[in-house]
């Protein structure tokens, strides 16, 4: 007791002098998913007004990516939109660093359409018929839905390129821990991208991050099999997770988080950090109250 | 003279020891390629060869369609469909540049002379010079609109389109080969047809073409090399999907593009790592045979 009541005045002390005497100021590597790309942004740059002396950098490219830079000990900190898998903690524990996980908020994914698709609800049976290998679906009379201003009706099915943690978590949720994708997906290489080219494809289908919706794209309203119990994508349909396909988000340290990293998950975990979260279009850990 | 003469070469002085060090770096300066191809292949080969050894399986490598690497359970490592995403590309390319390159080098070669020669020349050279990612960058923003609305197709990142773009990047090359086989055929055979009354055309047809037939494929081998190892336009251009084109309104990935793609984002020395070495190994075995078919082609023509 005694001594821990000692260390920490010293610990501040000797924080304090080596930030004065360095001057140079501390840096977070932060880097993944693309999906939490958007939100590890606005953290790092409302950190800077607490924290001036730690800049976080903020890097996206995909869950792949990041876990893959923290496995090569690149990153403080990987942000990542699924979990890690067995055989990346394996090569993670083969380099020294143990990946611990924290969940920061949570994601509804998103099924988009373009503006002009009549289509407002999508069963996961649907979904795997457009998605899966040796899926029924390959045109949008295939399921009873005429497209107008879609040559052919033929579905442009939009996907993620493979390191991307919202491809696997699609892959796990709609099309099952053994699904696979179909042939002739267009494989985007942002969350953004998906978006965009739903907006400029009546044929189009995507699914992405809740977070990129603009006013030009439909969000599908998911129905597990019931179309008529479909729930609409929001914060507090991934939270209450009655949305079927909402996931958790995550960061990953290299073991328990020490000094100016724990500060900022603490930071990130706290009102203000969930809060910013929040107003970025994800769901909060826990209900928060924001102005 | 006689100073000359008199003079000792073979002192060691100070102008010895720099001609040897000048000797010294021209040597290295000359083996350096060699010793960089070398390098290169060793290095993609230990990088890839515990996948080819450990996992891979050649026939499911080879002929399956299906690329998933980053499945947890089952990985799929099957490269048909982005070798066929590869070819189909370098095809279209051919067929585009072909009928380019071979007219403006016979117009270069034959018909231009004094200023309007030496003009197009440079703006071939500078053609050749504009980087792969401006090419890839015109596909995504300029082709695409187009190819939407011409053919009224969902999606006009596709074959059609990367096809385009990479013709227009070769047929600045083949262009240069192409003249230069021209201009490797001795200027008697056209006096000598001239001399029993050919036109023009018939000299270029009948006398110099068939004369220069190697020197040609020798340049558009170069240029079927040149579209196999080009990556950032048909990254940009095709519309990265797995796929095997049933016309050329379909998107495709190519060999490269899916290196370029996914090497930065897997672990170091995973199975996913060692695969895309392997298509990097796989590669560069294509386009090694590739040009040096081409050399023997083009020295064919020299002896003859």
């Amino acid at each position: 007791m005694k001594l821990s009541r000692l260390t920490l005045p010293v610990v501040c002390l000797s924080a304090a002098l080596l930030s004065s005497a360095v001057v140079a100021r501390t840096e977070i590597q932060n880097k993944g998913s693309d999906t939490l790309v958007n939100v590890a942004q606005a953290w790092a740059e409302a950190y800077q007004t607490v924290e001036p002396d730690v800049a976080v950098a903020v890097s996206g490219g995909g869950s792949g990516t990041g876990i893959a830079a923290m496995i090569n000990g690149t990153v403080d900190i990987a942000n990542a939109s699924r979990q890690i898998k067995s055989k990346e903690s394996d090569m993670a524990a083969k380099n020294g660093i143990e990946p611990l996980e924290h969940i920061v908020g949570y994601d509804a994914l998103a099924v988009y359409l373009h503006g002009d698709n009549p289509a407002n609800t999508m069963t996961i049976e649907q979904l795997r018929d457009i998605y899966g290998r040796g899926g029924k679906a390959t045109r949008w009379t295939d399921l009873g839905i005429e497209v107008p201003g879609c040559k052919n009706q033929q579905i442009v099915v939009v996907s993620r390129q493979n390191n991307s943690g919202t491809y696997a978590y699609f892959k796990d949720a709609v099309l099952g821990k053994k699904g696979k994708y179909r042939q002739g997906t267009l494989d985007m290489h942002g969350s953004k991208d998906v978006v965009d080219l739903v907006e400029k494809t009546p044929c189009a289908i995507g699914y992405s991050g809740l977070a990129y919706a603009t006013d030009h794209v439909k969000l599908a309203c998911i129905a597990a099999s019931d179309p008529a119990t479909c729930v609409s994508p929001s914060p507090a349909t991934a939270s209450d997770s009655s949305y079927p396909i909402a996931r958790p988000l995550f960061m990953y340290t290299n073991g328990e988080p020490q000094g100016h990293i724990k500060q900022y998950l603490d930071w990130v975990m706290s009102d203000t950090g969930q809060c910013i979260i929040q107003e970025k279009g994800y769901a909060p850990v826990r209900r928060v109250s924001c102005q | 003279m006689s100073d000359i003469a008199t003079q000792d070469f073979d002192r060691r002085n100070r102008d010895w020891y720099i001609d040897k060090l000048v000797q010294l770096v021209v040597f290295f300066g000359g083996i350096s390629a060699i010793v960089f191809i070398i390098g290169i292949f060793v290095f993609i080969t230990k990088e890839g060869f515990g996948f080819i050894l450990n996992t891979m399986d050649p026939v499911e490598f080879f002929t399956s369609p299906y690329w998933e690497p980053s499945d947890e359970d089952a990985p799929e490592y099957g490269i048909l469909a982005l070798i066929a995403g590869t070819a189909s590309v370098t095809g279209l390319a051919l067929i585009v540049a072909i009928p380019f390159s071979l007219g403006a080098a016979i117009f270069v070669g034959e018909f231009a002379t004094g200023k309007t020669r030496e003009l197009l020349k440079i703006l071939v050279e500078l053609l050749a010079a504009i980087p792969s990612v401006v090419w890839g960058f015109i596909g995504l923003t300029i082709m695409n609109p187009i190819i939407i609305d011409l053919f009224d197709v969902p999606v006009g990142l596709t074959v059609l389109n990367a096809g385009i773009i990479l013709g227009l990047m070769t047929a600045p090359i083949m262009t240069s080969i192409a003249e230069d086989a021209l201009k490797a055929v001795p200027d008697r055979y056209r006096e000598a047809a001239e001399a029993m009354g050919a036109t023009r055309w018939q000299v270029i047809f009948k006398v110099v073409l068939p004369a220069a037939k190697n020197g040609l494929l020798g340049a558009v081998l170069l240029g079927v090399g040149r579209g196999f190892g080009e990556t950032m336009a048909v990254l940009l251009a095709t519309g990265h999907s797995v796929n095997i084109p049933d016309s050329v309104f379909d998107s495709v990935r190519a060999l490269t593009a899916t290196i370029a793609a996914e090497l930065g984002e897997t672990a170091v020395g995973s199975d996913h790592y060692q695969a895309l070495f392997t298509i990097g190994i796989f590669l560069f075995v294509i386009t090694f045979v590739i040009n040096l078919t081409a050399d023997l082609v083009v020295r064919g023509v020299r002896k003859g």
